[in-house]
């Protein structure tokens, strides 16, 4: 964002290219790959890079960080869980689900961000927290969920040797659908109201933004593809129990994501996913200890909040623009400085 | 005639703080009116409910016919009010244009499609317009974080009248501005009324109030003690003892 002023269309040609290069090269990664360790890892950063995304289209825009996203990530798990086992389907019907668990996810999250949205800052983090304990206890205890040896999926009936491959196409399918709706709000009229309300909630509402409305409308989108992805990550994993369907390392893992790419940025959740997620599953495949992912998961959140606290996209864009600015105006040197000042009062 | 804006007995209070007390203020359409009084006498706090940012303890807020006591600043701002605050707020993160088109979302009416791209062709030229006309044009896509603090007092103007508010309050728009840039605000404040906007202005440098402004009212612990035109207020004998403080009139203010 801050690279737009001048050469703001070639920019926005080249990201369209750099967007259908990547969405071609994801497509027939699974073609190219027929690893199964591969290929699981692969549908689980795509589940998660979905839940960044969506997760960055509410507090990434709009400020509010919400800790108790895995409150709809769960609620799309069981959902589709419940709702399977009811209806008895299997195989490919099953993902016909997804958008019923966004749906769930969706009319549980307008009381709790009626409620949550009332608050800003600490406090609002803190009762996202008491959601997500609530929820958790909720599936534990209640006679419809399992308790605590919860919800089995249904088999999926495919093909062993490409046993993943529906599961990272219907993936794919939701993070594309997500990263859209990301771009789309980030640009639109929507979303620059999301991020007035991010820099001053009261002077946007004195300018006529109606701060309820929008934000409560950021947080159900957002609801809405975290519960689908929680009811793909269900099928693909097979059981849904309280503490892993509603698990506080969620929240964790797509905060650091989101944070590591570039808070409120269209790619920084993306590129977060699609870094830590493999990452942290090789770590647990190939050193025993399952501990080590999750240390190395709280140094990194540690390392970017103190060495890149904006996120490493708008860091390395804010670099490329100065480095861009600078070599532009070697001729005229008086317009150095201002290149420099102009890069580094950039929040 | 009906005043375009009027507050009429105002009451409120902050704990034991009594920061206005049954305060009548009123602004004729089509003036520059003035709002001075010493430090804490109730000024912003009086501007705050008219805008929507704080509720009344007792009467009432109307603009022309219309009651608008308590209600919320996105809904005053619709019904057109616009303000400026004391310490100047702004949109650092976005881009000055962008800053711009929050404002200017509500002109034309609320059915609108949310997804539809911030700021269309028009939106844009009447933004950037009024940024020419204010002088800040040339930073249409710099971070507002990057402006001064004279260009930021200019952006939050801009976009204010962007959204071309019948009314304008503002909030010490010349506090810690230097000189000539004060010439060019009253200037453009001039130039505006002219045009047909209305102002009341708060402010401590009495030149830039008595120069501008046609009708000034005083404040003093949360009321009113004075109202007139500038020649009439600046001889006021309790004007003086409001902002010079004598002796004999502490009693009175122990009404706070």
């Amino acid at each position: 964002m801050t690279t737009r002023p001048g050469n703001g269309a070639i920019q926005r040609g080249g990201g369209t290219l750099a967007a259908l290069a990547v969405v071609a090269v994801l497509a027939v990664f699974p073609l190219a790959v027929t690893n199964a360790t591969v290929t699981t890892i692969a549908v689980d950063t795509l589940v998660f890079a979905a839940a960044a995304v969506a997760w960055n289209i509410f507090s990434g825009y709009s400020g509010y960080i919400s800790l108790g996203h895995a409150v709809f990530f769960g609620t799309g798990a069981y959902t589709v869980g419940i709702a399977a086992r009811a209806w008895h389907l299997d195989g490919d019907t099953v993902f016909a689900l997804l958008p019923l668990a966004g749906g769930v996810a969706a009319a549980l999250s307008v009381p709790l961000g009626l409620i949550a949205l009332r608050v800003r800052r600490h406090t609002f983090v803190v009762i996202t927290i008491a959601f997500f304990f609530i929820a958790q206890l909720a599936a534990t205890n209640l006679s419809w969920t399992g308790g605590s040896s919860g919800i089995l999926a249904p088999s999926p009936n495919w093909d062993a040797t490409t046993f993943n491959d529906p599961f990272y196409y219907v993936g794919l399918a939701l993070l594309v659908a997500a990263t859209a709706a990301s771009w789309l709000i980030r640009g639109s009229r929507f979303g620059l109201q999301l991020r007035a309300i991010r820099d001053d909630e009261d002077r946007a509402a004195g300018l006529g933004v109606r701060p309820m409305p929008v934000k409560l409308a950021a947080f159900v989108i957002s609801a809405i593809v975290t519960g689908m992805a929680g009811g793909l990550w269900f099928y693909f994993i097979g059981q849904a129990i309280p503490q892993f369907a509603f698990d506080p390392l969620f929240d964790l893992s797509v905060v650091v994501m989101a944070f590591f790419g570039g808070l409120g940025t269209l790619s920084g959740p993306l590129l977060g996913a699609l870094i830590i997620e493999p990452a942290q599953q090789w770590l647990t495949l190939h050193y025993t200890n399952e501990y080590l992912s999750e240390i190395l998961l709280g140094a990194l959140f540690l390392a970017v909040i103190l060495g890149l606290p904006r996120g490493v996209i708008p860091t390395a864009a804010e670099k490329i623009a100065a480095l861009r600015a600078r070599r532009r105006s070697v001729p005229a040197r008086e317009a150095v400085p201002q290149a420099g000042r102009a890069g580094q009062a950039a929040p | 005639m009906t005043a375009l804006l009027r507050a009429e007995g105002v009451t409120k209070a902050f704990g034991g703080v009594q920061a206005l007390q049954d305060c009548t203020v009123e602004v004729e359409q089509g003036t520059i009116a003035g709002l001075i009084g010493p430090n804490g006498s109730g000024k912003t706090t009086l501007f705050n409910i008219m805008t929507g940012y704080e509720r009344v303890d007792a009467g009432d807020v109307y603009l022309g016919h219309r009651k608008i006591t308590n209600q919320r600043p996105q809904r005053v701002f619709a019904l057109g009010i616009g303000r400026t605050f004391q310490l100047t707020r702004i949109f650092p993160r976005l881009t000055v244009l962008e800053n711009m088109l929050i404002a200017t979302q509500h002109r034309s009416g609320r059915a609108r499609n949310p997804l539809a791209r911030a700021g269309g062709r028009a939106e844009r030229q009447r933004a950037l317009g009024m940024l020419e006309f204010t002088g800040i044009a040339g930073h249409a896509g710099a971070l507002a974080d990057t402006l001064s603090y004279g260009q930021r007092k200019l952006l939050e103007l801009s976009y204010v009248l962007v959204a071309d508010p019948a009314i304008v309050l503002l909030d010490e728009p010349a506090g810690g501005v230097n000189p000539s840039l004060i010439q060019h605000l009253a200037g453009r404040i001039r130039e505006l009324n002219a045009a047909g906007t209305t102002f009341l202005i708060v402010e401590h440098n009495m030149d830039f109030v008595m120069g501008l402004c046609g009708h000034v009212t005083v404040l003093d612990y949360g009321t009113v003690v004075a109202a007139g035109p500038p020649g009439i207020i600046r001889s006021d004998p309790k004007v003086l003892d409001a902002y010079l403080g004598v002796a004999e009139e502490d009693d009175d203010a122990g009404a706070r």
